[in-house]
């Protein structure tokens, strides 16, 4: 009932939630029912692909929450991404067992090779999927809000924050590099062999993994919702548009700022944890401060401060940057160069904003 | 096959070129090769020494030759033969003629045999005979080679060398070889006098000598006499590689701060947050390589063309990138930082379709390469030296067109008010475009250092980007000096934990460590006071 409640009013977010359903039930159907040459048959690396999107949608959601309604432009969002991808892949690297090169039944194989004898104390835990699925939400949260904490105390705001996130996630790829940190170094963790017992080279593993990013899409696509409609979020626009004012109204603008840039970091944390086993690598280059602007373009092109605007950029995006790289890999930064200058200049509230402008023209 | 081709030709050539000397016999290399070949090791010793007293080339070459076991004589005719060191098959030359003779076999001729004692007494000899070398350069390393392994027999010799000998280079060293010879001798008085010439002497040797003669020595007094010098020396080291560490922290701290005062103009004074940035310092290091593409004969009038030549392209770029696009957007900072992002990405890849992906390597003048050796523990790279005084430079120059010049004037005035400074006639805009000129055009000056430092390449600039915002941030904003601060100090931060910590993990302790700084002081080390801080 609360939940028709708060899309009654939002005529983006049912159409988003309805098209993402239908595609929800009706993706599978088209690759498992209809035989391969079929023309509407869906092949599983099409599958794999979309679900990849839909994980990058709900990171863009993610983003959103703290762009679009906040206003902290997160420079940084991919740590956080990197961080609940990196749980995940702990998890994924501990169900190999002693299936690796090395055959060793506890350490994985990039530890063998760097001959340590024990596993480190962070790795422990990371046998049990519950545990995997706290640290997931828990890593990239903490991060957010250690930093959080330090920064919006301080007042530090604007481009300043910006360039700190920046900072931020640059230090932890370099970090990651390194591979005394005990995450596998530059190849990060890969190899992965099954999700819960589900082998994850299977059709079926990946046609679920479709259907369960799709649905932590929908619930976080609600919860965000849930969220803006609320007090809490009606503050976060007003320290978005005023904060000095909402300051001096009373409300404790840090707490507000640090209540959503935390959930923002365990949605993103979240994504990352359905993006893993799906591409099947996680490595320190997600940490790369250029992920992390680019998850920016997302909105900026789908329109921020919508939600579902964020993961129809994503969408778009995306689609775009794999038939570029695929069919023009040259011209896939020109592409993204000029998606940056003409997006920010020329259509500052994105496709979506562009569509709502059309239609109350006509 | 080649190879044996060319020893051939070798060979002959010598043989051609040289005189053929031949020794009758009475000379004293023909005797000692007469008492080479007999069977008697007194006989022997008794060549080598006249070996010695002969002293000629000839002479060295026999012994070298004795020494690695490559002195034969021919079964036939007992005539003294070298053999040529690794031929296959083995070639031979006359030792006493220098005559070629030729590939022969092993079993033709039987080898000079030598013992332990024959080998030494060599050693020794050749050591001689280089010390007597006429060339400075075999002079100093005989003598250095003896400070590795000093002895009383060796300090005497030296002794006797030292008094016609003219260069200080050499002599200091010979000086040294004769105090850690009376080191070891047993009179207190000579060993007191020569621990007082080693104090402070930083030559690894003199290290050596001593540590081993504090072991040895019973006499307490001595011990700490010598300890009180082996400190002194240890903290003479230590004294140069804590400079060699601020020295190679603000070359560092210098490529920083050339890399990043660009930006404290644009970001600092204008307010523009140029993510571009890095891509403009690329443009000029590239432009740096076309300059020696055009010059290729001579890389050092290259280089100091490629200066103004990187200024004014780089400059231009800015120019056109504000215009183009950042005017649109002032007072909107987050979308300026988005919009300069895609300009970044545009350059890379534009560079990377002109030059291809790969890095090019832009060659360093001759008057650049190389260091300056001021004692054996403190050398200074001579680029590194030039990188500082250059940044100090370009700092200088910047300083004062800010300060002193008219359009530093009006930048200063637009900066501060806008509103006011168009009031009173300066034309906003065009300050705008040349003020972003400027700072894009000093960014284009640091490419042409960093292309003498690093490989020029597409990802030149995003190496840069960040470590420039962290300077100017931590300098505090629109503050110049603080950004020559900052640039500096970090530099000489990152030196001064790498050898503790390791290159990346520095870089990762110094970028926490500013993000941690900025949460307690958000405006920086030098915050701008007074109205112009408020907008």
């Amino acid at each position: 009932m609360r939940i028709i409640n708060l899309i009654k009013h939002d005529r983006g977010g049912q159409l988003f939630l309805s098209v993402l359903a239908l595609a929800t039930v009706l993706i599978p159907l088209l690759n498992l029912l209809l035989p391969e040459g079929h023309p509407l048959h869906i092949s599983t690396y099409t599958v794999t692909l979309l679900g990849k999107y839909l994980a990058f949608a709900l990171l863009a959601i993610a983003v959103d929450l703290a762009w679009g309604y906040l206003g902290i432009l997160s420079l940084g969002h991919g740590a956080f991404f990197a961080l609940g991808g990196y749980a995940m892949g702990m998890y994924l690297m501990r169900q190999i067992g002693d299936r690796g090169v090395y055959g060793d039944p506890l350490l994985p194989d990039f530890m063998v090779f760097l001959n340590w004898d024990a596993l480190p104390w962070f790795w422990y835990g990371f046998d049990m999927f519950w545990f995997a699925i706290l640290m997931v939400m828990v890593a990239p949260g903490l991060l957010a809000f250690v930093f959080g904490w330090l920064a919006f105390r301080s007042r530090v705001t604007g481009v300043y924050l910006s360039i700190m996130t920046q900072a931020l996630t640059y230090a932890l790829m370099l970090a990651f590099f390194r591979n005394e940190m005990g995450f596998g170094g530059n190849n990060g963790l890969t190899d992965f062999k099954e999700l819960l017992g589900f082998n994850l080279q299977a059709d079926s593993t990946r046609i679920g993994l479709f259907i369960v990013t799709a649905l932590m899409l929908a619930l976080g696509y609600i919860i965000c919702r849930a969220i803006v409609t609320s007090r809490l979020g009606r503050v976060a626009v007003a320290v978005r548009d005023a904060e000095d004012r909402t300051r001096f109204i009373g409300y404790r603008v840090e707490h507000v700022k640090l209540a959503i840039f935390t959930f923002s970091a365990v949605l993103a944390g979240i994504a990352g944890a359905l993006y893993v086993p799906q591409v099947g690598i996680i490595n320190p280059g997600e940490f790369s401060p250029l992920n992390s602007i680019e998850m920016v373009i997302w909105v900026a092109v789908g329109g921020r401060g919508t939600l579902y605007g964020a993961a129809v950029g994503a969408l778009m995006v995306n689609y775009g940057k794999t038939y570029l790289t695929g069919a023009l890999p040259e011209v896939w930064l020109f592409a993204l160069g000029a998606l940056f200058v003409l997006v920010t200049i020329l259509l500052p509230k994105g496709v979506i904003g562009l569509m709502k402008r059309k239609e109350a023209q006509s | 096959m080649a190879k044996l081709i060319t020893w051939i030709l070798l060979i002959i050539g010598i043989t051609v070129v040289s005189l053929n000397p031949t020794y009758a016999s009475g000379h004293p290399i023909a005797d000692a090769a007469e008492l080479l070949k007999s069977k008697k090791f007194t006989d022997k010793y008794r060549a080598i020494e006249l070996l010695e007293a002969e002293g000629s080339e000839q002479a060295e070459k026999i012994l070298i030759a004795l020494q690695e076991s490559r002195l034969y004589y021919l079964k036939r005719d007992k005539k003294l033969i070298i053999l040529a060191p690794d031929a296959e098959p083995l070639t031979a030359t006359n030792a006493l003629t220098h005559e070629d003779i030729g590939p022969i076999k092993k079993s033709a001729a039987k080898k000079i045999s030598l013992n332990n004692r024959m080998r030494s007494q060599i050693r020794n000899v050749l050591a001689m005979m280089d010390l007597r070398n006429p060339l400075a350069d075999k002079r100093l390393a005989a003598v250095n080679q003896m400070l590795d392994n000093p002895s009383a027999e060796s300090a005497t010799l030296i002794q006797t060398l030292l008094i016609d000998e003219q260069v200080p280079e050499i002599r200091e060293a010979m000086e040294i070889v004769i105090a850690l010879g009376k080191l070891t001798s047993g009179d207190k008085n000579e060993r007191l006098t020569a621990v007082a010439v080693l104090d402070g002497n930083i030559h690894p040797a003199v290290r050596n000598g001593l540590r081993k003669l504090q072991q040895q020595t019973t006499d307490k007094a001595f011990a700490a006499d010598i300890k009180q010098v082996l400190d002194n020396i240890q903290a003479k080291l230590q004294l140069y590689s804590l400079v060699e560490n601020i020295f190679f922290g603000l070359s560092l701290g210098s490529v920083l701060v050339l890399a990043a005062i660009g930006l404290a103009i644009t970001f600092g004074v204008m307010g523009v947050i140029n993510m571009a940035h890095g891509e403009l310092i690329m443009i000029g290091a590239y432009t740096t390589y076309v300059m020696q593409l055009l010059l290729p004969n001579d890389i050092g009038l290259s280089l100091l063309l490629s200066i103004p030549a990187a200024f004014v392209i780089s400059g231009l770029v800015g120019i056109a990138i504000e215009r183009g696009v950042i005017r649109f957007l002032y007072g909107r900072s987050l979308e300026t930082l988005l919009a300069t992002f895609g300009i970044s990405l545009i350059l890379q890849q534009t560079v990377r379709t002109i030059f291809s992906p790969l890095n090019r390597s832009v060659e360093t003048p001759t008057w650049m390469s190389g260091s300056w050796e001021i004692n054996s523990a403190l050398s200074l790279t001579l680029n590194r030296l030039y990188i500082i005084a250059f940044c100090l430079l370009v700092f200088g120059v910047l300083y004062l067109v800010l300060k002193k010049s008219v359009l530093g004037l009006q930048v200063r005035a637009v900066s501060q008010n806008r509103a006011m400074a168009r009031a009173m006639g300066v034309r906003s805009e065009w300050v705008d475009a040349m003020t972003f000129g400027l700072g894009s055009g000093i960014a284009g000056i640091a490419g042409v250092a960093l292309s003498q430092l690093t490989n020029v390449g597409p990802n030149l600039g995003q190496a840069y980007i960040i470590d420039s915002f962290m300077v100017v941030v931590f300098g505090g904003v629109g503050n110049l000096w603080g950004t020559l601060v900052s640039g500096m100090g970090l530099g000489i931060a990152n030196k001064f934990l790498e050898p503790w910590s390791g290159a990346v993990l520095a870089k990762i302790l110094v970028l926490v460590f500013i993000i941690l700084f900025i949460q307690k002081r958000p405006r920086g080390l030098f915050p701008q006071k007074g109205r112009a801080a408020e907008g």
